[in-house]
C-alpha cells in the first residue's frame, strides 16, 4: 500500500431567549474614502480601497461609491459642502509618494466634513511587501478616531484550505492571511487532512492537527522560522487544541483512554492532565479570557450542548438551555461576555451569539452550513465558514448582527477561520 | 477465503445478536438469550478467542432463521453506512459485519482498521468523534462475535474524508461510514 505521507512545515443555566435580528436596522455610517493621490505615475498600492472595505466589514460605515463622490481627488480645497449635502460626515484623504527603490510613503488625513476640521493625519513611509499592512493600520487609526475603540485591522486570520490539484488529489493548507483575508501565507502543507488550528496568546506560534501518520495529533509550529513540534499523538483522537490565556497549557481533545475527554497539556512539562471524566462525548475545549473556565461541547445530556467548567471540582455546568439540541463549539467573545455557538436546528447550521449575563441568545448568521465561528480580538466581528455553490468559504458578521458578508472568494474550500490576537 | 468462510458460518449464526440495537444490544431490559462460546471451530484448527479474558464473554444467541440479507454481503464489501447522528449499526449491515467477523476469527493473524467518518455537518471536532465512536461501534460488534481486540485498529477521521464532496443528502448518506481497512 502506497503511503501519501507529505506535510512539511513551510516558511513563512437559566433559559435562554432566542432572537433572530433582522440586518439593516441600523443606518451605518456615511464616510468618503477618496482615492490617494499618486503624482504622476499610477501606482498598484489600493490604500482607499483597502480602507474603505475594511471599513464597511464592520457593518458601522458606509462608503460613498467612487461615482457618486462630489470630489474624487483633492487638490487644495475640500468642497465640504457637497459632501455634507449627501450626508457624508467623515473624508480620508491621502497621497502616495515615491521616496526611493521600493520605498514609498503614505499620507492621508481623516476630515470631519460639519467641522471642517482634520481629525488625524498620518505620514507612514512603506515599501511594497508591507503596504497592505500599512492600509490595515491607517484603518485602525481612523476607526478608533470615529469610534473610540480599538480597530483589529492589522491581526491576523488562520484558516485550512482544500484545493484539488492537477492529479485531483487533496492538497490541505494552513494559512495565516491578513484580516481581510488577503496575502495569504502557506504555514503548512500536507495530502492529509488539517484541522483546527488554534492561536498561541501571543500570536507567535499555531497548534494545530494533522492527519499525516495516519490519525490525529496535534502539532506546535512557530510562524517565524517555521519550527515545529508533535505535541500529542498516539492510540485515539488527538484534537481540538486550544490555548490558555497565560500561554502555559493546551486544551484539548484526547481519546487515549476509550472515550473523547478534555486535558489540560503543560507546555513546560509535556504533562496530561485529564479534566472530564464521562462516557459521552467531551471535545472543544476553549478558555474564558480570564483563564478561569474551560468551555467544551458534550453530548452527555440532552443533545450536544455547551458545558462549563471551572477547575474547581465541581461537575461541568450546562450552559445552552432552550435552545434545541445542538449547540456546539463555543468561543468566548474577548470581554468574556458571550459565547458564540454553532446552532443545529430545522433550517441547519447557524451561528449564534449567547449573552452569558443577560441569557439571551441572537442567531447572528442566515446561512444553511454555517460554522466555526471565532470572535475578532476587539469583539466587533465574528469570523465563520459559509457554505456557498463553490463550497465553504469565508464570511464576517458584526456581533450586533447588524452585517454578514462572504470574504473575497478564494480558491477551493476554506474553513475553520480563527482569528489571531492584537499584536501591538 | 470464501471456502472458509463458509465453514464457519454455523458457528457465527450461533453468536449473533436477535437484534440489531447495535452499541447498545446488552441492555438488561431485553429478553434475550446468552450463551458462552468458547471458541469458534474453523476448520480443522480451532481459533480460540483467548488473548483478550474474551473465553467467558457473553454472546447473544439467536434461534430464528437466517433472514436473507438488504444487502449482498460479501467480504469485497467493507464499508458500513450509518444514519444521521447515530453510531447504531443498520440492521441491513449487521450481515456484512458477521462475514467479516468470521474472516477475522479464522485468521487471528489478519488485523484491520475500523476508519470512522461523519458528514460534514455540525462541528468538525464532535464530527471526528462521531467518527470514532461509530469506529467503536463496530470494533464492539466484531469482539462480541470472537473478534480479538487486538485485531482491531480505530481512527476517526470525522467529515475530513468525505468519500463524497457533494453538500447534499446523497454526499452525506455516503460519508457517515465505517471502512474496513485490512
Amino acid at each position: 500500500m502506497v503511503v501519501c505521507l507529505i506535510a512539511c512545515p513551510v516558511l513563512t443555566s437559566a433559559g435562554n431567549l432566542v432572537i433572530k435580528i433582522e440586518k439593516g436596522v441600523v443606518k451605518p455610517l456615511l464616510i468618503g474614502v477618496i482615492p490617494f493621490k499618486t503624482g504622476d505615475e499610477a501606482l498598484p498600492f489600493q490604500f482607499s480601497k483597502i480602507i474603505s472595505r475594511n471599513l464597511e466589514r464592520t457593518g458601522l460605515f458606509s462608503s460613498i461609491p467612487l461615482k457618486d463622490m462630489p470630489q474624487t481627488a483633492l487638490s487644495r480645497s475640500v468642497n465640504f459642502k457637497s459632501w455634507t449635502a449627501l450626508g457624508v460626515e467623515n473624508l480620508v484623504a491621502g497621497e502616495v509618494k515615491r521616496k526611493g527603490v521600493e520605498q514609498y510613503e503614505v499620507e492621508f488625513r481623516l476630515l470631519d466634513t460639519y467641522k471642517k476640521s482634520t481629525l488625524l493625519g498620518y505620514r507612514i513611509p512603506f515599501d511594497p511587501s508591507n503596504s497592505r499592512f500599512v492600509a490595515h493600520k491607517a484603518t485602525d487609526f481612523i476607526y478608533h478616531k470615529l469610534l473610540g475603540k480599538q480597530g483589529a485591522f492589522t491581526s491576523l486570520l488562520a484558516y485550512i484550505t482544500v484545493v484539488k490539484n492537477s492529479e485531483k488529489r487533496k492538497v490541505y493548507r494552513l494559512i495565516v492571511a491578513d484580516s481581510d483575508g488577503y496575502n495569504p501565507r502557506t504555514i503548512v502543507k500536507s495530502y492529509e487532512p488539517l484541522m483546527s488550528p488554534a492561536w498561541s496568546h501571543d500570536g507567535k506560534q499555531l497548534a494545530y492537527v494533522s492527519f499525516e501518520s495516519k490519525n490525529s495529533a496535534i502539532y506546535l509550529q512557530n510562524l517565524s522560522d517555521g519550527k515545529r513540534q508533535l505535541l500529542v499523538s498516539g492510540k485515539g483522537i488527538n484534537s481540538a487544541p486550544s490555548f490558555s490565556p497565560d500561554g502555559t497549557r493546551i486544551a484539548m481533545t484526547l481519546s487515549r483512554d476509550g472515550n473523547p475527554e478534555i486535558y489540560l497539556y503543560y507546555l513546560s512539562t509535556g504533562q496530561l492532565e485529564r479534566i472530564t471524566r464521562h462516557g459521552a462525548i467531551d471535545t472543544e475545549p476553549s478558555w474564558s479570557p480570564d483563564g478561569d473556565t474551560l468551555i467544551f461541547t458534550s453530548d452527555r445530556g440532552a443533545g450536544a450542548q455547551i458545558y462549563s467548567y471551572k477547575f474547581d471540582g465541581v461537575p461541568p455546568k450546562r450552559v445552552t438551555y432552550n435552545m434545541g439540541t445542538y449547540n456546539v463549539r463555543g468561543r468566548y467573545s474577548p470581554d468574556g461576555r458571550k459565547i458564540a455557538v454553532v446552532h443545529g436546528g430545522d433550517d441547519g447550521y447557524q451561528i449564534g451569539v449567547l449573552d452569558l449575563k443577560s441569557n439571551i441568545y441572537e442567531m447572528l448568521t442566515t446561512g444553511i452550513l454555517d460554522e466555526s465561528p471565532s470572535f475578532a480580538p476587539n469583539g466587533s466581528m465574528i469570523i465563520y465558514s459559509t457554505m456557498t455553490d463553490k463550497g465553504s468559504q469565508l464570511a464576517a458578521a458584526s456581533v450586533d448582527g447588524y452585517m454578514q458578508q462572504t470574504l473575497e472568494q478564494q480558491v477551493g474550500e476554506v474553513r475553520e477561520p480563527v482569528w489571531g490576537p492584537l499584536i501591538r | 477465503m470464501k471456502y472458509r468462510f463458509l465453514r464457519v458460518l454455523p458457528v457465527i449464526l450461533l453468536s449473533v445478536p436477535l437484534c440489531s440495537c447495535g452499541t447498545s444490544f446488552m441492555k438488561k431490559d431485553e429478553k434475550i438469550k446468552t450463551a458462552t462460546v468458547p471458541s469458534v471451530v474453523v476448520g480443522d484448527s480451532v481459533a480460540t478467542t483467548a488473548g483478550m479474558g474474551s473465553r467467558d464473554y457473553q454472546a447473544t444467541a439467536i434461534n430464528d432463521t437466517v433472514r436473507a440479507p438488504d444487502v449482498e454481503s460479501s467480504l469485497e464489501e467493507k464499508i458500513i453506512y450509518f444514519e444521521y447522528d447515530s453510531s447504531k449499526i443498520p440492521e441491513k449491515f449487521l450481515n456484512l459485519v458477521r462475514l467479516h467477523a468470521s474472516n477475522l476469527v479464522s485468521d487471528p493473524g489478519i488485523s484491520v482498521t475500523l476508519e470512522g467518518h461523519s458528514d460534514e455537518r455540525g462541528s468538525r471536532e464532535y464530527n471526528l468523534a462521531l467518527g470514532e465512536r461509530r469506529a467503536m461501534s463496530v470494533r464492539q460488534q466484531l469482539v462480541l462475535l470472537g473478534v480479538s481486540a487486538g485485531q482491531l485498529t480505530i481512527v476517526s477521521y470525522g467529515e475530513e474524508r468525505p468519500a463524497d464532496d457533494g453538500h447534499n443528502d446523497a454526499a452525506y448518506g455516503i460519508n457517515r461510514r465505517v471502512e474496513l481497512r485490512y
